[in-house]
């Protein structure tokens, strides 16, 4: 029978990319491991070698098509005795059920090398997130052009615009430079600026996190790139014994301007260790600042303003939101300051909480409530320390009703200080209990419908929504 | 106690024996006490019996003030050990860095720190270098160049590195200093430090305090090597092993250690074979050594009397002149203790201020 090439996920998270070229034609003999075609995404170009032997019969997607979708069949490879014409029909029942086994694309990164790439299966209500509410803000003036970027690139310029403007900046991290960054956040830093100021580390985060804590101390403002913030649990005594901690028992001489920055959180079949968010970690700590950006804009700005920042501030980003495209304002120093919120969607039934990508389930959610007929207000938390407690008062008096959403467990969690601060300060104004809508209490689970169970979902925030308002 | 100082080569070419290193290890290791140990100067001698000295009369003074609930909380005195840092500050230069563990008093006193606002952190005032914040083990001067005073082990080693890596990126000439013990010499944040020092050529010269024991545990019943000088051998980075009792090799080794890592060679050990008199820290009824072993050290090789014996061996001060320095010095140190329990505990203002500029 002949085996068809599927189009291979280069990382857990991909879900489409570009097929660059093919290596081989029609009619080619190939053998297993010989390279057929290369394929890129906006982080890497990948080539892709061939595990089964026999003749290229059929080639289904042709060389610079854009955007094909993971495992969509792209070629058809025909055993000894088959005939070109068995393939020229592909089931489309086989892109949905066969694995991408006829493929083994190189690994993109060693998150990826201790995760075998594997199909994107991402919760569809969190893949197409829809687009932040255009409610102005206070920090782009009015008439300003936006252009639209992913939060990948808008990190990226965040970077490279300080690094321009402070000799003093620098990043350091695990594949930032030569690499170009294990995600391509920092792509192209190391040709504008130099091994000097981008700077490629040993695996021994530990190490580099108390080396940027030094230099920080000794007045240079250090990005400190974690690949994955699961790694930085190596890391987190430097991070707060020496970083958050140093200022007060130097009784304010020695300051430590740092950022300590990179994906936080579940990304997609990474499992328990790839996969924990640790926001409400690092928010229990005096001394730091902890940002978690939703849209582009706000990475950028944040960004910015987190370099600038005289303290150490840990700046959470999120794997999946990388790639995702949203409107940036079109400034020459765009700045989002540090501890306030957004309100991302106006509302009066029943304030949702949420940052990072539980904006992503707050806002689908706020659109189904919408037809419920519930008008929710959704808040974009962006800082989680110092928490912006104010705004999320104001929408409770006017609203009544809290929900709060994130991908971390719930003990301890985020939404838990949120539910404590609202009821010591607004409990006349709640008219229900404030309910928290967060991750299982179980390690990630990698299995694709575990892994799916263990993270909250859409539904999960309207239940919720409707549950407060009673409806 | 090896009181002979030796030389060790770790792999690679280091000052003078770098030829002998190569060929076997009894050769490289042999003693070089005559090559090493430069006669000091009367002045010199004179100078660093004083800082020494400062150092001892500080310390015996918070033992004092600790004895009488002056001092709270831990407090690690540091006497026996006063050549290490007075023989390292002797080969610096204005604008080096030095930056220490917890057992810091005399790093702090030998950076030209003023013993009042350090004896009054030590009493939690508000005059105290972090303003009564900091306690013993986390007191600063960014204007002497000291950058703590580090209270968890080892941590100090990743900073110091990262200070280096801010002198090398600026280019401007200073090397740092950073001390660490023969406990932590077994951290890991150490060999990770080591391996970037090594590859980026920072100017950091790594001084191991070796004074025998990790707060109770013997070096021999917590390190598979016990020779620290080589403890750099797999990154490459040279060592050697000093007499730390003994402040001429100290400050000449120190000198050859700074001019190599100031020269952009990169990083370099010093295992300073010392000493503590006292226990591990105030509380510490020290009972995993023999007061004889004590006694022994103080008699035949305390650093502050080996240079009182030359300095009236040679007679370059007299009993008496050496009394009125010792007369001076616990003048100044009184007046710390007085300040320090004098001085207000901080404003309760102070409790919420330094959390974040």
């Amino acid at each position: 029978m002949p085996t068809e090439i599927l189009m291979p996920a280069l990382s857990p998270t991909m879900e489409k990319g570009n097929l660059a070229k093919w290596l081989k034609k029609e009619g080619d003999t190939v053998k297993s491991g010989d390279v057929i075609a290369e394929i890129e995404t906006d982080k890497a170009t990948m080539e892709v070698e061939a595990i089964d032997e026999g003749t290229l019969g059929k080639i289904l997607v042709p060389e610079g098509t854009q955007d094909v979708a993971v495992n969509t069949p792209i070629a058809v490879i025909l055993a000894d005795g088959e005939d070109a014409s068995a393939a020229s029909a592909p089931s489309p029942q086989a892109a949905q059920s066969a694995p991408p086994v006829e493929a083994a694309p190189l690994e993109p990164s060693p998150v990826a090398a201790s995760a075998p790439a594997a199909p994107a299966i991402v919760n569809s209500a969190v893949a197409t997130p829809p687009q932040p509410a255009a409610i102005p803000e206070p920090e782009v003036p009015e008439g300003t052009e936006f252009v639209t970027q992913t939060m990948r690139e808008a990190l990226r310029d965040a970077m490279a615009e300080e690094m321009r403007r402070d000799g003093d900046v620098f990043v350091m991290g695990e594949e930032v430079a030569e690499y170009q960054g294990a995600y391509k956040i920092t792509q192209g830093l190391l040709q504008e600026f130099g091994p000097k100021r981008v700077i490629d580390t040993p695996i021994t985060e530990h190490g580099f996190a108390g080396v940027g804590v030094g230099a920080a101390m000794a007045g240079l403002k250090p990005i400190i790139e974690f690949m994955t913030f699961n790694f930085a649990m190596q890391a987190i005594d430097q991070i707060i014994n020496s970083a958050a901690k140093t200022l007060y028992m130097s009784g304010g001489q020695v300051q430590s301007s740092i950022v300590f920055r990179g994906p936080n959180g579940a990304a997609a079949r990474v499992a328990a260790q790839h996969s924990q968010d640790y926001t409400s970690w690092y928010s229990h700590i005096p001394g730091l600042k902890v940002v978690a950006p939703y849209t582009a804009a706000d990475a950028k700005g944040l960004l910015k303003a987190a370099i600038r920042d005289p303290n150490p501030v840990i700046f959470l980003e999120n794997e999946i939101l990388y790639g995702h495209s949203s409107p940036v304002p079109k400034l020459d120093d765009f700045i989002v300051p540090l501890g306030k919120a957004r309100i991302a969607r106006a509302g009066k039934d029943v304030t949702l909480v949420a940052w990072s990508i539980g904006m992503n389930y707050a806002l689908k959610a706020a659109e189904e409530l919408a037809k419920l007929g519930i008008d929710a207000e959704v808040i974009d938390l962006r800082t989680i320390r110092p928490m912006d407690t104010d705004t999320i008062l104001a929408s409770v008096q006017k609203t009544g009703r809290l929900v709060t959403v994130e991908e971390g467990w719930g003990q301890s969690g985020v939404g838990a200080e949120i539910a404590a601060r609202v009821m010591e300060r607004a409990f006349d104004y709640l008219d229900a209990p404030v309910l928290r809508v967060f991750g299982k209490d179980v390690p990630m689970p990698y299995a694709a419908n575990l892994e799916k169970l263990a993270l909250p979902s859409v539904q999960d925030v309207i239940d919720a929504a409707r549950a407060v308002t009673y409806r | 106690m090896v009181v002979a100082a030796k030389k060790t080569v770790a792999g690679k070419t280091a000052p003078k024996t770098a030829a002998k290193a190569a060929t076997t290890r009894a050769s490289a290791r042999r003693s070089e006490k005559a090559a090493s140990v430069l006669d000091f100067t009367k002045e010199q001698d004179l100078e660093a019996y004083k800082m020494m000295l400062e150092i001892r009369r500080f310390e015996e003074k918070a033992g004092q003030l600790y004895g009488m609930g002056l001092i709270g909380g831990f407090c690690h005195l540091y006497i026996g050990q006063e050549a290490v840092v007075v023989g390292m500050q002797l080969a610096l230069k204005q604008g080096d860095q030095v930056i220490t563990g917890y057992r810091d008093h005399g790093h702090m006193l030998a950076t030209g720190m003023d013993p009042k606002g350090v004896m009054a952190e030590l009493t939690g005032r508000r005059g105290g270098y972090s303003k009564g914040k900091g306690g013993s083990m986390h007191m600063f001067s960014i204007e002497k160049g000291f950058f703590g005073g580090h209270g968890i082990v080892g941590a100090q080693v990743s900073l110091g590195t990262g200070l280096a890596f801010a002198n090398h990126y600026r280019d401007n000439g200073n090397v740092t200093l950073a001390y660490f013990g023969d406990g932590a010499a077994n951290q890991g944040q150490v060999y990770e430090s080591f391996n970037m020092a090594e590859l980026w050529k920072l100017p950091v010269v790594y001084i191991i305090e070796n004074n025998k024991y990790a707060m109770g545990t013997a070096v021999n019943r917590a390190s598979a090597q016990t020779d620290f000088s080589r403890r750099g051998a797999s990154f490459n980075i040279p060592g050697e092993q000093v007499d730390g009792m003994d402040v001429r090799a100290v400050k000449a080794a120190g000198e050859r250690a700074v001019a190599f890592a100031r020269s952009g060679k990169g990083p370099y050990i010093l295992e300073m074979l010392t000493y503590r008199y006292r226990g591990h820290s105030m509380s510490d009824p020290a009972k995993y050594r023999s007061k004889e072993e004590v006694q022994k050290m103080r008699t035949e090789h305390d650093p502050i009397e080996q240079v009182r014996a030359r300095l009236l061996e040679k007679k370059w001060a007299s009993e008496d002149d050496l009394k009125a320095v010792d007369a001076g010095i616990r003048d100044t140190m009184n007046a710390a203790a007085d300040f320090a329990t004098n001085d207000p505990e901080p404003d309760a203002s102070e409790l919420y201020t330094d959390v974040l500029r």
